[in-house]
């Protein structure tokens, strides 16, 4: 293994990780770099290739190609020493149905070798407690709601104190109250310091929480950054309502800028920061065009997203 | 390695293994059914009165009705061709696809657990509920003798009579020597366990492999691949009924079972260590 100094910067770190099945690669070669501290968003369509990432960061499946490190370590060599410090919820959760809420987390918690016994009924107690499920930890599993069992995959995660949670939808099924507090768990969790990696299909369910995004689509990574970078956008959408249509599309020409002619109105693409609003405006009035409404916007994350990932039921191959 | 030895929770999964595999109903059932396989035998016997000649019926059936303590062996020998195999190829064969149908596999593996640990642990599991059917088996059929029939000194296939606590230990060592004689099949279960995530399909797998075994060893014609059954030596406890004790075939039955555990255990490593976990 070459060893990697950014690698330890980062909570999550792979350089060119593939991941092919049979003739086809799941994950087509991607680096991701998940700053330690971060709320980290990972996005794509369903197929894109998320669970298949997740499962080679766990070292669920075996790489095909590149590296994957993890807290610094390197996935799968040293996982036995990294996966203690790792919540996950890969692929939704999965228990022994014939087994009640809290004897599935003992069981789990006993599957790490360095969780220890003695405290494990009071940390399991308070993993119980923080997703709200201490009424229902006898019951047995096959009792549970799906909202439910995605708490208690939640709370397994939190059996141990974790450096990293890595939560596959971690609000699927969930109502709108429960989504709600799984957002401020992951917040109030994210303030203590955890890195969180959370990956969704709704930018919606995410967007509000993380720090850092990434979009996958058919097995590459399109985008990744901070929400800011991405949010930052090169490209402006100017629209202005107006009947002198003919009239405004000559004026923005003479501002160097090539606008359409719609149904009701004009609309163009103006590169950020090459002109004011303002400007064009006073442009627009000077040439006596009348005005009904004139906006001038950055695309909005959610344009963006399906932009890069493609709209619609098709799943990606 | 010290380290990881002295570690708090060494030990904890084998605890849970054990407690999850011996809180299931499932397995609970089938041990009151291995219960019943002599209760039915005695009550028949004991229905039929002592008309049985000697030589009909399974071996020791008519000595069931003069002692009590026969209806162990006999039960046993009852047990051994399909209903123990059948029980075994649940358990081994649901080890580790029936922790993937369930999903609850990548979450023991993320854990983390080792999957050498784990399928260690899941033969070991299954080796202790072997030894529970064949004890239950044996503990049910003392209990229905001694209700049903007289108990008294047992007399050996070699003539001897010997006294009752030693004819118990006897029956003890039937059950140990039975189960030493499942181990082969529960490495062979756990093997097929790891290729499939339809626990039901490597219970069958299981059952299956035991059955053309059997049926292989009862073919003259291929008389010289016998010894390398691993049923060979499945009804071999006779050997404990005569004196002195004749240990020559539980020494050939334990190579033949370790070699078996070797061979399938190694090809589950082999198949299970580099698996790509997808359930």
């Amino acid at each position: 293994m070459s060893f990697s100094p950014s690698s330890l910067e980062y909570a999550i770190y792979t350089q060119g990780l593939r991941k092919r099945f049979g003739s086809h690669d799941a994950v087509a070669g991607i680096d991701l770099k998940v700053p330690k501290g971060s709320i980290f968003g990972f996005l794509g369509p369903n197929g894109s290739g998320k669970t298949t990432t997740i499962r080679a960061l766990l070292g669920l499946v075996n790489i095909t190609e590149g590296e994957v490190f993890l807290l610094g370590g390197s996935i799968p060599e040293e996982s036995a020493k990294i996966l203690p410090s790792v919540g996950a919820l890969v692929e939704g959760p999965a228990f022994y149905p014939y087994l009640s809420g809290r004897q599935n987390l003992i069981r789990f918690d006993s599957a790490n070798r360095l969780a220890d016994p003695k405290t494990r009924s009071e940390r399991v107690d308070r993993a119980l407690a923080r997703v709200g499920l201490t009424q229902a930890e006898n019951k047995k599993v096959t009792a549970y709601s799906l909202g439910m069992k995605q708490r208690l995959g939640i709370a397994s995660a939190l059996l141990q104190p974790r450096e990293l949670l890595i939560l596959d939808e971690p609000t699927n099924g969930l109502d709108p109250q429960g989504t709600r507090e799984v957002r401020a768990l992951i917040r109030s969790l994210a303030s203590e310091g955890i890195t969180f990696f959370i990956s969704s299909h709704l930018l919606v369910e995410i967007e509000q929480i993380c720090t850092h995004l990434a979009v996958m689509s058919q097995g590459k990574i399109v985008a990744q950054g901070s929400l800011e970078e991405l949010s930052a956008s090169e490209i402006l959408h100017l629209t202005v309502k107006t009947l002198d249509k003919k009239v405004a599309v000559a004026a923005l020409k003479e501002l160097g800028i090539k606008a359409k002619a719609g149904i009701d109105g004009v609309a163009a693409e103006v590169k950020a920061g090459a002109i004011s609003g303002e400007e064009i405006v006073r442009k627009l009035v000077r040439a006596k065009v009348g005005i009904k409404e004139f906006t001038l916007l950055a695309p909005t994350l959610e344009e963006r997203f399906v932009l890069l990932t493609g709209e619609g039921f098709d799943v990606a191959r | 390695m010290s380290r990881v030895n002295s570690t708090p929770g060494s030990f904890s999964f084998m605890k849970s293994e054990l407690y999850v595999l011996f809180t299931r109903r499932r397995t609970w059932a089938m041990l009151f059914t291995i219960a019943l396989i002599p209760i039915f035998l005695a009550i028949a016997v004991a229905l039929s009165g002592s008309t049985i000649p000697p030589g009909e019926g399974p071996p020791f059936l008519d000595r069931v009705s003069q002692n009590g303590l026969f209806v162990g062996f006999t039960a046993m020998i009852l047990a051994i061709p399909l209903f123990l195999p059948l029980t075994i190829g649940v358990v081994a064969g649901d080890a580790i696809a029936g922790e993937a149908s369930t999903g609850t596999l990548r979450y023991l593996l993320i854990s983390p657990l080792s999957r050498s640990k784990l399928l260690l642990i899941k033969f070991i599991g299954s080796g202790v509920f072997a030894l529970a059917a064949t004890i239950t088996l044996m503990i049910s059929a003392i209990a229905i003798g001694a209700i049903l029939f007289p108990i008294g000194p047992v007399t050996l296939l070699s003539g001897d009579v010997i006294s009752i606590p030693a004819a118990l230990m006897r029956i003890f060592l039937v059950a140990i020597y039975v189960t030493i004689s499942l181990l082969g099949l529960v490495a062979i279960g756990i093997f097929i366990s790891t290729l499939t995530v339809i626990p039901v399909g490597a219970m069958a797998a299981t059952v299956i492999f035991s059955t053309v075994s059997q049926i292989l060893g009862s073919l003259p014609q291929i008389e010289v691949i016998h010894p390398y059954l691993p049923t060979y030596y499945w009804l071999g406890f006779a050997d404990f009924l005569r004196n002195p004790m004749d240990f020559s075939s539980l020494v050939s039955n334990v190579l033949l079972q370790l070699s078996y555990i070797v061979i399938f255990g190694s090809f589950a490593y082999s198949k299970f260590a580099s698996k790509d976990i997808l359930s």
